[in-house]
């Protein structure tokens, strides 16, 4: 068989620039091979380079005394004591979700828990962060279900439970949903493992499925835009086999509690050439690998082939000398292909042969060191001035407010989620304390007395109309919501979708948010461990509003002082810590959205200061027993942050009564759904209430006392008074109806 | 006093239920892989929940081929106590040692959530000493968990006392609502006719603990430690 020859033009339509081509044939000295591009034109992808992004990244606050492994290796690793670690991560599936919503969904779970327990790390919990296209699109219902299948069908059958995560909905991704998956292991520290190629001589090691033709280019489409003929590129989806990867977890957790292995990688992304190539830059080594010995699913598969397929459920081992038979004793146990491919070498190169011949040799040093790197212009657009303003006083009131909150409550931003949760399993390893539908889930970490708590945050309108602000209340929802849970945030892993880089527009919406999430890191003292850029979130050149998802990780260390956002007891008094940070912000906020049709003005302001005041004193309210629930008003406002803490909970729906915490001449509506940034409404039992104000008095945090739980109404002095049932049964029922679905 | 956990390529709820017996029952707890043709020295048998061989083909439909199954057979016929949870369910039906079969449940879609059970009789090791009409808080996690068997089917197992658990409301009125996957006569456990053999869809290794949302799941291993040791007594 004759290979392609390889020009400029054929470079081109591998996505690599001309300039990047010159520097191929400068690094190599020659044309290169067929597959010698495919390599050079997939590690150099957006996706695996991160050629437009890593200059910004470094922004980001990536140590602290608790992190063992920041951004870099396969996942972040952070401390949690005992001698145990947790191991996390979130990554984007966005532009196979869009084409095959089932498979596109469940790769990317896998992938994402891989890169996890590849670390030596069991899964416990994961996370996804879901955007949507309008609920009334006409694709939007059969990408949702396809979705929500496809992450339950892989994280169920591989048994980890899927404990939380948003879903949300705009025009802006109509053209482009996000599908974002986040996995959190826990490991000892003795037993991390790092995805290194070291030790001259020593084996490669392929484990897991067979290799297809599946998958080929996947890293290449995930970084170019979607036009018309997006639906031909269905076969560069990969197809995922959970049970297959459940085997892959056992064997290699089986594995690593033995001392034969070096390192290991899992083979995601651009397959067999990035996992190869990273583990040998990582270890300063050249490789040597035989191609014949692959384990191969089809017949006659070219090297190129074999180098880009992204066929899933396998990974790369660099293995100890004379170890081999009890790696392939363990993998046979699983019923597992294992095949000894290659050896670690002394030259820095990366060689492949295939059919005794080679057919790539690749200088390693080179292919990362002079990897493109951009500093992309950036510049803010033209219409950004005219999207910040907004005209409050113009807005009409709504007739009925009572009405207006029940239509927010029932709507697809702020319905309950349980016709998504219930289809992933949220329990499995019975370790999930607080289940789905609070600010956070909470997990134990089994044989201790610590607890995670979880969370996934991120307001795209904010992003969209401040980035910089966006990205700060990014960071801090996140902390609030796991402070929320009684616990001290510890790090975070990011997924950063954005539009096209090329776009000076697009590049200055990712630099502002970055430098907003890194200030509040900073702030906040949260290190970012690990994360995720996907850009050309486009279709047919236009962008989504930028969404830089958060997933939080929180740490208890004792999980019996875990607290939930709901109400639990009638006569506990109801009280609002930050209620200085109140005020008619009506920027970005759903009620503008939903009621008004707008998105425009700016987000509510930050404070930072008051922020990390307030995450400490939510976190020694829960541990001193003093506060009974606790719910950060986020989207709509006071009023529905009221509704939720009243009918969120499992058992039956509570009622309350309240003050309105804004001033009388403040207008209603801007009263019940202004949104702000760092106020709690917190419940607490009417003994401890002194002890309660003495807390956030020496925490300097101004808290109101505002009601009363009980009864049958959530009822605003003044503003509304809606029955319980009422705004219960809207808010049950909303996700299914707003979408179409069958509850 | 110790129980085996079998271990299926893709069972996934072993640990749960080794963690249940074990830490929180405070029963002896080993796992047995598939590929074993004995179950000597085990007291009680506990096949778990997950997706055995991915559940490709019909779910529990390769695993009942494992050589421990052969195992189970002899042990169930010997008169040990059995239980089968979810998949473990499906595979005691595809294995035969149960009648019936499962379908996928008629939302078309995998369900994750509490729900009630009525216990249907105490002759088994497992609901001893659980009185009947006794309301159960339970969590079932499946996609093929809807129950189907022939009307004769049915009426017998009705008749001879083999219908273990109804899903139920929380007040234990078995309702067309309380169903979560359209199981024939909201039949959520069945046993065999010696009644050693239950095999159920919800899973009592996930609520042995308050702390998880029920303890009532460890009423059933409470009962089947209560069993065997009356048993030896």
């Amino acid at each position: 068989m004759k290979e392609k020859p390889v020009t400029p033009e054929l470079a081109r339509e591998h996505g690599l620039s001309p300039a990047e081509y010159e520097t191929v044939l400068g690094i190599l000295g020659r044309t290169p091979s067929l597959t010698e591009l495919g390599i050079f034109s997939v590690m150099w992808s957006e996706h695996c380079s991160y050629k437009s992004s890593r200059i910004h990244l470094k922004k980001f606050p990536t140590k602290g005394p608790r992190v063992l492994q920041g951004p870099g290796e396969n996942a972040g690793i952070v401390d949690i004591g005992d001698g145990l670690a947790v191991v996390f991560k979130m990554e984007s599936h966005n532009h196979p979700s869009f084409i095959e919503p089932y498979q596109g969904a469940a790769t990317g779970v896998g992938g994402i828990l891989r890169d996890v327990f590849t670390m030596g790390a069991r899964p416990i919990a994961s996370l996804n962060s879901l955007r949507f296209g309008r609920p009334d699109h006409p694709r939007t219902r059969y990408l949702v279900s396809g979705v929500v299948s496809g992450i339950a069908g892989y994280g169920n059958c591989i048994g980890v439970p899927t404990v939380g995560g948003e879903v949300s909905f705009d025009e802006c991704y109509d053209g482009n949903i996000l599908v974002n998956a986040f996995t959190l292991g826990v490991v000892r520290h003795e037993r991390i493992w790092l995805g290194t190629a070291a030790g001259v001589g020593n084996p490669v090691i392929y484990v897991g499925s067979k290799t297809g033709r599946d998958g080929i280019h996947g890293a290449t489409m995930a970084s170019g835009e979607f036009d018309e003929k997006s639906e031909e590129k269905r076969p560069t989806v990969q197809v995922g086999d959970p049970f297959t990867e459940k085997l892959l977890l056992e064997a290699c957790l089986e594995l690593m509690r033995t001392d034969a292995i070096v390192g290991i990688q899992d083979m995601g992304a651009a397959g067999l050439t990035s996992s190869s190539f990273e583990m040998a830059s990582r270890g300063g080594t050249g490789f040597l690998m035989d191609l014949d010995r692959v384990p191969q699913r089809e017949e006659g598969m070219t090297p190129y082939e074999l180098m880009l397929s992204e066929s899933q459920e396998r990974m790369l081992i660099v293995a100890k000398k004379g170890r081999e038979d009890e790696v392939r004793e363990i993998f046979e146990k699983w019923d597992l292909d294992v095949s000894v491919i290659g050896e670690v070498t002394a030259d820095g190169v990366g060689r492949v042969r295939w059919r005794g011949k080679t057919v790539a040799e690749i200088p390693i040093a080179s292919l990362t060191d002079k990897a493109p790197l951009y500093d992309r212009p950036a510049e803010r657009p033209e219409g950004q001035d005219a999207l910040q303003t907004l005209d409050t006083a113009g807005l009409p009131a709504p007739s009925d407010l009572g009405e207006t909150w029940v239509r927010l409550m029932g709507g697809p931003e702020l319905s309950d989620r349980k016709w998504v949760y219930r289809q992933y399993d949220h329990m499995i390893r019975t370790n999930t304390l607080v289940l789905p539908g609070s600010d956070a889930a909470v997990l134990r970490v089994k044989e201790t007395r610590k607890g995670i708590a979880l969370s996934v945050d991120c307001n795209s309108r904010y992003c969209y109309l401040d980035p910089f602000v966006g990205g700060m209340i990014a960071v801090c929802e996140g902390a609030r919501n796991v402070a929320c849970s009684g616990a001290e945030p510890i790090g975070l892993s990011d997924c950063l979708n954005f539009g096209n880089p090329e776009k000076p527009e697009v590049m200055w919406q990712f630099r502002s948010a970055i430098e907003g999430m890194a200030k509040a890191c900073e702030a906040l003292g949260v290190p970012v461990v690990s994360g995720n850029v996907s850009f050309y979130n486009e279709t047919m050149g236009k962008g989504i509003h930028p969404t830089p998802a958060v997933a939080m990780v929180g740490l208890l260390e004792d999980v019996s002082k875990r607290r939930v956002q709901w109400f639990s007891s009638d006569g506990d008094l109801i009280l609002l810590a930050g209620a200085d940070r109140l005020g008619i912000h009506l920027g970005g906020s759903l009620y503008l959205k939903e009621v008004h049709g707008k998105i425009a003005g700016t987000p509510p302001p930050v404070d930072l200061a008051h922020e990390k005041r307030l995450l400490e004193f939510l976190r020694e309210a829960a541990s001193a027993d003093l506060v009974a629930s606790a719910h950060d008003l986020a989207e709509g406002g006071f009023a529905c942050a009221l509704a939720e803490a009243c009918i969120s909970g499992p058992g039956s729906a509570m009622g309350a009564r309240v003050l309105n915490p804004f001033p009388a001449a403040t207008r209603p509506d801007f009263a019940m759904f202004s949104e702000c940034q760092g106020a709690v409404l917190l419940s607490c039992a009417p003994a401890k209430r002194d002890a309660f104000l003495d807390l956030a008095r020496r925490f300097r945090i101004t808290m109101r006392e505002l009601g009363v739980v009980g009864g049958e109404h959530v009822d605003i002095e003044g503003l509304a008074r809606v029955e319980t049932a009422e705004l219960r049964k809207a808010w049950s029922e909303g996700f299914a109806a707003a979408l179409g679905l069958e509850g | 006093m110790k129980t085996a956990v079998l271990v299926f390529p893709g069972s996934n709820c072993d640990h749960d239920a080794y963690h249940a017996l074990k830490h929180v029952v405070g029963v002896d707890a080993e796992f047995v892989w598939h590929k074993s043709s004995s179950l000597g020295g085990f007291d009680a048998v506990v096949i778990p929940g997950g997706f055995t061989y991915g559940d490709y083909l019909r779910s529990g439909a390769m695993a009942k081929l494992s050589p421990v199954m052969g195992a189970v057979r002899r042990f169930a016929e010997g008169g040990g106590p059995v239980i089968g949870i979810c998949n473990g369910f499906q595979i005691l039906l595809e294995a035969g040692l149960l009648p019936g079969a499962m379908i996928v449940n008629d939302s078309l879609r995998f369900v994750c959530d509490y729900v009630h059970l009525r216990a249907g009789t105490d002759r088994t090791p497992f609901t001893r000493g659980i009185p009947v009409g006794t309301v159960l808080k339970i969590p079932v996690a499946h996609y093929q968990g809807n129950y189907y068997a022939d009307e004769g089917t049915l009426s017998s197992l009705e008749e001879r006392g083999q219908v273990v658990f109804r899903y139920c409301d929380s007040a234990g009125n078995v309702t067309r609502e309380s169903n979560p996957n359209g199981s024939a006569r909201n039949i959520a456990g069945i046993c065999n006719e010696g009644g050693n053999v239950l095999g159920m869809m919800p899973h009592p290794e996930r609520c042995s603990e308050i702390a998880l949302g029920s303890g009532d799941g460890r009423r059933l291993f409470d009962a089947m430690i209560a069993w065997l040791a009356a048993r030896t007594a």
